[in-house]
């Protein structure tokens, strides 16, 4: 086909994509899979910027996606260890049992 | 052609990010997290944005996605308990969602009337030649700062994850 | 010719030729590790053996596939899949010979010359881990799990030294497409020397096609960086629970992960399909190769050390006189030729795969982390930042 898609397209995909990380982040109770709907908010974010960067003909978009790429992954591999510390001292890995700050 | 293979990919990426957020055992969720990854790579290949995508094949899916899946596999996670939400939320929460969406959706469409199509091809300059000239050039300093970020990622996670010595 | 087709005939063609040498570098590696350990190897099924892969085939694919019963169907299925999809698929971008024309057709000798193939190819090794750490953890096993976490953990820990190997021929061809590679390592220096990458410019490429080789054999997990799938260690490894057709094809996928890992080799630093001698001896002499093989196949066939070898010997030589006859022919020599010096320098680097398989002994699994990490890193590193400097200074 010769048809082709317009740019709002990818920017509905991509904001139904944060939709779903955040509806992730809010509901889910296990510390891995909200960091994982974050990674994917993060996700839907670079599709934004590309697409933008394709709209304004421009590379700069490409570059902060690749600025946020490498901060995800600084972000995951700090993250990951305060799970692996988290789980050793409270043997869970639920967000509601590590709650012994609270009152 | 183009419209083809959008749908294809954009349709892969939405059920695979709708499995991330269902999914109840963490390490189906990652490798849906996974699918979504390289679909959106996909994706950004037809914005030409070839440099992006590799990158995101090669560090987001190949490497970070790797930590995720190991640290699963070693901590041995298990699914979640289901918890019993109110009837009512259960049975508004989708249709209610779908509808915030496509008003959403019609609000976009509506104030972006003349978006351009994109054409795979139109954007030649997203190969790495011109990434790199970009990112030594008028982005240096972020390129500098981001890899003592890196440095001081590394550090913490070697700190925080080697065995107490009793 | 329509584009679609033509990549469709070239890929039925690399497909079926790559499987065939798939089961043959099996029937190889088995000899030539024989020969090394001073015994024969396979050679009671067909002469010399050579109808061994298809025996091995038929006895893989007849066993009864045992499944226990308390895995992941989904991920043990896919693993073996995955690991076997991703290998076959990086041979699309390797380039075998120069632009052609073949009954009036242009085409390249290559399945796709996409302008990152360095980086697809790295794409791709990057999620092959994936295969290993599901089949690993699929298969409800504590052994299999540890042994697929220490390959994940391997192969991951030797891309780094992977990625900055490749980087450095890189920095001096200045450019990403596998073909404009090659392209860019023709000619000789001196009158004699080939230019290829080892030998180019203001950095010869020695160190990084070491650290290459090094964490190629680490990458496909071969000898002596083989712990996680050993026979004698942790029951097997990550393949443990898997038999007949997986287990083939976990087996495959290691051998096609060498043949890329060879062929990429052969692109990046021995120069492709262009020949090691000037042009004016270069068409002649695999021809000659091959006129020499068959004449000493025909010498030892007149008092061969077995009767049997009496008839099969004369059959091997007139098999190679006639692919040398082949090789003379003017009209196939413009693709002939070339196919056959990247083939032969693949050859070789499988063959060195083979050779330090049956000579060196296995490392630790602590012993191969820290080679990476404290070795074969900082020399990846300090080679390609004298790279980056001398070729800065040359321009």
């Amino acid at each position: 086909m010769t048809a082709h898609v317009p740019l709002s397209w990818y920017l509905m995909l991509s904001a139904v994509l944060f939709a779903l990380g955040v509806a992730g982040f809010l509901f889910r109770r296990s510390v891995i899979t909200v960091f994982m709907s974050i990674e994917l908010m993060l996700n839907a974010v670079n599709l934004s910027f590309v697409a933008f960067s394709y709209q304004w003909r421009q590379t700069d978009g490409h570059i902060f996606t690749f600025f946020v790429m490498v901060v995800a992954a600084a972000e995951a591999a700090v993250g990951l260890a305060i799970i692996l510390t988290v789980y050793r001292n409270r043997s869970t890995l639920q967000i509601d049992e590590v709650d012994s700050m609270r009152n | 052609m183009d419209a083809g293979l959008f749908f294809l990919f954009a349709a892969i990426a939405l059920v695979c990010g709708i499995n991330v957020v269902v999914q109840t055992h963490p390490i189906k969720s990652a490798l849906s997290l996974v699918g979504v990854m390289g679909a959106l790579a996909v994706l950004y290949l037809l914005l030409g944005a070839e440099f992006i995508a590799a990158v995101q094949v090669v560090v987001y899916a190949g490497a970070i996605m790797v930590l995720f899946v190991f640290v699963i596999m070693l901590l041995n996670a298990d699914g979640e308990t289901r918890v019993s939400r109110a009837r009512l939320a259960n049975w508004l929460g989708i249709p209610l969602l779908i509808t915030l969406l496509g008003m959403i959706s019609y609000l976009i469409q509506r104030e972006i009337p003349y978006s351009p199509r994109v054409v795979f091809g139109a954007f030649g300059r997203g190969g790495p030649r011109d990434v790199g000239r970009l990112l030594f050039t008028e982005y240096l300093l972020p390129f500098e700062v981001t890899s003592v970020l890196i440095l001081i990622a590394i550090l913490g996670a070697v700190v925080l994850a080697r065995k107490e010595i009793e | 010719m329509n584009f679609f087709l033509l990549t469709l005939i070239k890929a039925g063609i690399v497909a079926v030729v790559l499987l065939t040498t798939l089961a043959y570098l099996q029937w190889v590696e088995r000899k030539v590790i024989a020969h090394i350990q001073l015994r024969l190897g396979p050679s009671r099924v067909g002469p010399h053996g050579l109808l061994q892969p298809l025996a091995d085939v038929v006895k893989l694919l007849t066993k009864e596939d045992v499944q226990p019963r308390e895995v992941n169907r989904f991920f043990y299925i896919m693993a073996p899949l995955l690991a076997v999809g991703l290998a076959l698929t990086s041979i699309a971008v390797i380039p075998f010979g120069p632009t052609v024309e073949i009954a009036g057709v242009e085409t390249n000798m290559q399945l796709a010359d996409i302008n990152i193939g360095v980086l697809f190819l790295l794409a791709i090794s990057s999620i092959s881990v994936y295969g290993v750490a599901l089949a690993g953890w699929a298969s409800n096993n504590k052994y299999a799990l540890l042994g697929g976490l220490r390959a994940a953990a391997q192969m991951v820990s030797y891309e780094l030294p992977l990625a900055l190997a490749i980087a450095s021929p890189l920095l001096m061809l200045n450019t990403l497409s596998l073909r404009e590679i090659v392209n860019g390592q023709e000619g000789f220096l001196f009158g004699f020397l080939p230019r290829w990458a080892i030998f180019q410019g203001p950095m010869p490429q020695l160190v990084a096609f070491a650290v290459f080789l090094i964490a190629a054999f680490a990458e496909t997990n071969r000898v002596p960086f083989d712990l996680p799938e050993a026979e004698n260690e942790l029951v097997a490894g990550f393949h443990t629970e898997y038999s007949s057709m997986k287990f083939a094809s976990f087996f495959m996928a290691e051998y096609a992960n060498m043949v890329t890992m060879c062929s990429i080799g052969t692109t990046l630093f021995l120069g492709g399909w262009h020949p090691p001698f000037p042009h004016a001896f270069s068409d002649f002499v695999p021809a000659l190769l091959f006129f020499g093989a068959a004449a000493m196949a025909f010498y030892h066939g007149l008092n061969p050390a077995r009767r049997k070898d009496r008839l099969t010997l004369p059959v091997f030589a007139l098999v190679f006189a006639a692919i040398g006859l082949l090789l003379l022919l003017p009209a196939a020599q413009t693709v002939l030729v070339p196919l056959f010096w990247f083939v032969s320098k693949t050859g070789f680097l499988l063959f060195v795969f083979i050779w330090v398989r049956g000579t060196l002994p296995r490392f630790r699994y602590d012993q191969l982390m820290q080679f990476a990490w404290t070795r074969l890193f900082p020399i990846g590193i300090l080679n390609l930042f004298l790279t980056g400097l001398l070729v800065a200074l040359q321009k």
